[in-house]
């Protein structure tokens, strides 16, 4: 079985990769601009809402029951799109389902396919492997076809192209569109990127989509968007191929109202998306005349079988957390190693690939609860982390000197003299290391500290020490 | 009155132990019993955090053990009760100890964060103190975040007299300490601490404050490395100090 999560597979450390990232001054510019806008933005339109909290409460419920129930909801979901006249495939890993989409396409004798933003196809890999098998995909959300153009990476969930601002947009269009002159006016980049795409939302046979939601009571499928090049691309081809993780289902059209109201808000600050497309199977004279769902597994239930980690799929990907995170501010997405990036991804990622890659991720917060906070399912991430860390010791995976000083930390904690030991030596250790009551270059792991701040000696009396003198050794 | 058992916590113990002393000064002043526990260790916070599961569950039946009949405890570390409040409880259930959680249960809501004690267990929010100095106040993540603290050591240092209150832009952003995150991933977490150190600069104040001394120790380590000359204090010290002494 092949499971992976973009690059993850290949993907550097998290310490390493973000080492390098953090001497990229522009980047980091942009990550902190393009953040602190939506977060401002989030804020207003949360703050109108008076039942914010138990809409919060609601949706995660929805979830948690879905998932309780998922293979039943799953099959419900496809009885009504098959009845609706849409056909579902079932996909257990990424390369099974690349292979349906790309026979489907083949089939029909497509070579290009135009395609709204998917992140469960960048989990599979299927750009790659679609141009593998000769078929041109092109990206039409705004955001993925700068990072399409630039053989660049997404570095946000929501906002693919965060990373990159508009001078170096406009350089990007003007290299790949083949354009004599472009100004980094706003109005005048996403000009050129209409005249661009529209050629091809004219053209192109086939759409590929991607769902936010997936409705088991209708078998219908919900996209939201807000460029309309989604609506585009599921209404004008011949063929549309919708590809979603099996946990995007919901049982009832009416828990939209829940997410509706909640995904807008935690994604962009908008009350509303401006372009909400929900359709069903395919109707006669109107739209694609073949509807196809690829429902993909790629260890997801293996997740769902985790009872302290399993709401890590109630995610319906808002990008919020990432917007709150400190370390996703200083990083971006691209230290993630994977499309699923920020304090989300530190979860999901190792998960979907059964910690077999992706292990520093879940050790890349400082679980300052920022992304708990603001998140509109409730994932209690930084819980998740602990547990995701609680496994990786458990299997062996922290140096030997971590698991040695642990160890060492946990017998003096075991009683009060063991302890009062321990600090006496510790007192004991760090004259080699002490200049003006400061300690500097402290060797090992404790290095990590002293290479960027100081670290005041240990005082000569500690506070148990003083108290027994003060109480004559009476209070114990 | 009720007698005020402290739980000085392991790193307060051996690294801040004036912070001990201002909190004993303090409630004294206010007239109430201290007593300290000396088989007390620690509450398993890093052990726990970091992954160490195994090793952090005697520290935290060892914490039960310790303060099992104590009337209120004290404690001048936030994410340390947050660790006691949030992790303790499920800790026991993974243990199937139902014993041991109803002893969580019941010492759980007797725990109580420094300033937390002074405002919501003891009803005062002038304890008498006296620093004329400018302070600005770091809102630490677990304080905001697990304990909801609020404006409680804002209102504290509000009735501090001399004293001038400087807010601290982006109050809620992370200093980057996270325990052993600032080891494992030192790049980051020290880019996230220029950016805190860059906020306490621009409010000009003479001193950071903070209810917890982790963050302060990661703060003021930087401000140390900078020669930057803030001071950071844990509030205990600033509502310890009077006219006729304490920190100046």
């Amino acid at each position: 079985m092949s499971v992976r999560v973009g690059e993850a597979a290949h993907a550097p450390a998290f310490p390493k990769a973000a080492k390098r990232l953090l001497e990229n001054a522009q980047l980091r510019r942009n990550v902190r601009r393009a953040t602190d806008t939506i977060r401002a933005k989030r804020a207003k339109v949360v703050a109108e809402m008076a039942d914010w909290q138990e809409l919060r409460a609601a949706a995660h419920e929805i979830k948690e029951h879905t998932l309780r129930y998922l293979d039943f909801y799953l099959e419900r979901f496809e009885a009504n799109c098959t009845r609706a006249g849409g056909q579902v495939h079932w996909a257990r890993d990424a390369d099974e389902a690349n292979r349906i989409a790309i026979g489907l396409i083949q089939a029909r004798g497509q070579r290009e396919v135009i395609k709204v933003k998917t992140m469960t196809s960048d989990e599979t890999g299927l750009n790659r492997a679609l141009e593998a098998a000769g078929i041109t995909p092109h990206e039409t959300d705004l955001a993925d076809m700068i990072v399409q153009l630039g053989e660049d990476k997404p570095s946000h969930i929501v906002v693919p192209a965060l990373h990159r601002n508009r001078s170096e947009i406009r350089e990007i269009f003007l290299r790949k569109m083949k354009l004599a002159e472009l100004s980094d006016r706003p109005e005048d980049l996403t000009g050129a990127a209409r005249g661009y795409l529209r050629e091809k939302f004219l053209r192109v046979k086939a759409g590929f989509s991607g769902a936010n939601f997936a409705i088991a009571e209708t078998g219908s499928i919900c996209v939201v968007e807000s460029e309309g090049n989604g609506r585009m691309c599921v209404t004008l081809p011949e063929i549309l191929i919708t590809m979603l993780g099996v946990e995007k289902v919901i049982p009832t059209f009416r828990d939209l109202e829940v997410f509706l109201q909640l995904l807008p808000r935690s994604a962009t600050g908008e009350r509303m998306n401006p372009y909400n497309s929900i359709w069903t199977g395919v109707s006669a004279g109107d739209g694609p005349r073949e509807f196809h769902v690829i429902l993909l597994d790629n260890n997801r239930t293996a997740v769902l079988a985790d009872a302290e980690s399993r709401e890590t799929l109630d995610c319906i990907r808002c990008g919020a957390c990432l917007n709150a995170c400190p370390v996703y501010r200083q990083t971006g997405g691209h230290a993630y190693g994977s499309i699923y990036s920020g304090p989300i991804g530190a979860i999901l990622s190792p998960q979907l690939q059964s910690m077999d890659h992706s292990k520093s991720l879940p050790y890349a917060s400082s679980l300052c609860g920022a992304c708990y906070e603001v998140c509109p399912v409730k994932i209690n991430i930084p819980e998740i982390l602990i547990h995701l860390r609680a496994k990786l010791v458990e299997s062996g995976y922290p140096p030997l000197v971590e698991r040695a000083a642990m160890k060492v930390a946990s017998v003096a904690f075991s009683g009060a003299d063991s302890l009062a030991a321990a600090q006496g030596l510790a007192r004991l250790c760090q004259w080699p290391f002490e200049h003006d009551g400061q300690l500097r270059n402290l060797p090992g792991l404790l290095g990590g500290w002293t290479d960027f701040r100081d670290l005041a000696a240990i005082p000569k009396e500690s506070f148990r020490d003083w108290w027994s003198k003060r109480t004559g050794g009476q209070d114990e | 009155m009720p007698v005020i058992s402290l739980f000085i916590t392991c790193y307060n113990d051996m690294l801040f132990p004036e912070t001990g002393k201002a909190v004993v000064r303090v409630l004294e002043r206010l007239g109430h019993a201290v007593e300290f526990r000396r088989q007390q260790t620690c509450c398993g916070q890093m052990h726990y955090n970091t992954g160490y599961q195994r090793d952090a569950f005697p520290m935290m039946l060892h914490f039960v053990k310790v303060f099992r009949d104590a009337e209120t405890v004290c404690v001048p570390s936030a994410s340390c009760v947050a660790m006691i409040r949030d992790h303790f409880p499920k800790m026991a259930d993974r243990a199937g100890d139902a014993s041991l959680r109803k002893a969580v249960d019941e010492l759980v809501p007797r725990v109580f964060e420094f300033s937390e004690l002074l405002t919501d267990r003891l009803g005062v929010t002038d304890v008498g103190a006296f620093f004329p100095h400018s302070v600005t106040l770091h809102t630490s993540c677990h304080a905001i975040r697990s304990l909801h603290i609020g404006d409680k050591p804002w209102r504290l240092l509000e009735h501090v007299r001399g004293i001038r209150l400087v807010e601290l832009p982006r109050r809620d952003q992370c200093c980057g300490f996270g325990g052993t995150f600032a080891i494992k991933n030192a790049d980051v977490s020290a880019a996230i601490l220029s950016e805190k150190v860059e906020s306490v600069l621009d409010t000009q104040a003479e001193v950071c404050a903070a209810v917890d001394n982790s963050c302060l120790m990661h703060i003021g380590g930087a401000l140390s490395r900078q020669k930057a000359g803030v001071r950071c204090l844990h509030i205990a010290e600033i509502l310890a100090s009077t006219e006729s002494g304490g920190v100046q």
